[in-house]
């Protein structure tokens, strides 16, 4: 399992709640900054909001850990729709959940199937909340990231340097949006204000894909 | 009439009517603007689903499936909601199905009259699509 020829941490139900619960606990860390972003240009709740739903989602795992990572994903997406009480909850819960419903029933999934599952995901989150890149939304951080991964993985990168790759995409994809005009959400009331602001959902997704990225490079030491 | 608090009268095989909204009191007094609009003796069931799961600002899906089932006689759920994570979370319970009563859907329409152009449908025997409809047409009611 930990043969010096692979040091790939394997994608189980364990490293999918490893994931998660390093995501709550950056959501924990980060909720101030979260919602001073929020309050910028939206209604100041996206740190709170996230740190309900990502408390929740890390109680559930600990009182009912599903048995493969499709469900775990499945799940926690439906606990981050019930909890979140703003957009981010269908928005992340739906990332969550299609990226779990691709991963089927499969004890342990190879890194591209997480690839397609993460990629399923983002195009569940750009289809519900009709955004593009360039929206100043979540996809703008999420796209590059799933993109990032991909290529590396097709060059032939190992998990952990393709997520690692996917969160400085992710992080870039967020610092990007400080010039965008929003065009999604509450933002895009605010016309050309919405300018020079980070967007805090681009910026909370930048912060689960480093989570994971982190979470694999742990795997695999 | 009593709505009560955003409730009508059960009324056997007529479309019901969720309200969603960021706000419980929003969702409640539009409810009953709209059962007391409607003019029917027996309106049409409707249901609020207001504020988030804490009871704060924001919305529940919980709320919102809760009141979906209330109001289901048999002839579809037509549902409305106000902006933002109202309209995600339920085009989410759609899609994710098996979490809203089937024949569920969700009107492309303003909040308030939308809600009035419903009930006064559904209360009079619509079915699901003149609801829809008469709803989406509440767009169209120019007020200058």
């Amino acid at each position: 399992m930990t043969a010096p020829a692979s040091p790939e941490p394997a994608v189980d139900a364990l490293f999918v709640r490893r994931w998660l619960a390093e995501a709550a606990a950056v959501v924990d860390r980060e909720a101030v900054h979260l919602t001073e972003l929020d309050s910028a240009i939206g209604d100041a709740d996206h740190g709170s909001n996230m740190q309900r739903g990502f408390r929740a989602a890390a109680q559930e795992m600990e009182q009912d850990p599903a048995a493969t990572p499709g469900a775990v994903l499945a799940g926690i997406g439906r606990i981050l729709i019930s909890r979140v009480g703003g957009a981010s909850g269908p928005l992340y819960g739906t990332l969550l959940r299609r990226a779990g419903k691709a991963l089927g029933d499969a004890e342990e999934v190879a890194p591209e199937q997480l690839r397609e599952a993460l990629r399923a995901g983002v195009d569940g989150v750009a289809q519900l909340g009709g955004a593009a890149q360039g929206d100043k939304t979540m996809i703008d951080a999420l796209a590059p990231a799933v993109e990032a991964m991909g290529f590396a993985l097709d060059k032939g990168a190992s998990l952990v340097d393709a997520l690692a790759a996917a969160r400085i995409a992710a992080e870039e994809g967020a610092v990007a949006t400080v010039p965008m005009l929003a065009r999604k959400g509450r933002a895009s009331y605010l016309g050309e204000r919405s300018i020079g602001h980070q967007d805090p959902g681009a910026t909370s997704s930048a912060l689960l894909l480093g989570a994971l990225a982190d979470v694999a490079q742990d795997g695999a030491l | 009439m009593n709505a009560g608090a955003g409730r009508a009268p059960a009324a056997p095989g007529k479309v019901g009517i969720v309200l969603v909204s960021h706000s419980a009191a929003v969702a409640e007094s539009t409810a009953r603007l709209a059962a007391d609009l409607s003019g029917a003796p027996e309106p049409a069931p409707v249901a609020a689903a207001g504020g988030a799961h804490d009871g704060g600002v924001g919305t529940s899906s919980e709320a919102i499936t809760t009141a979906a089932r209330e109001v289901d006689r048999g002839a579809g759920v037509v549902v409305l909601a106000d902006l933002g994570s109202a309209v995600l979370t339920v085009k989410t319970l759609l899609a994710e199905g098996g979490e809203l009563p089937e024949g569920t859907r969700l009107a492309d329409a303003p909040f308030v009259e939308g809600a009035v152009a419903a009930v006064v449908t559904a209360s009079v025997g619509g079915d699901v699509e003149a609801v829809l409809s008469a709803a989406q047409d509440a767009y169209s009611y120019r007020k200058v």
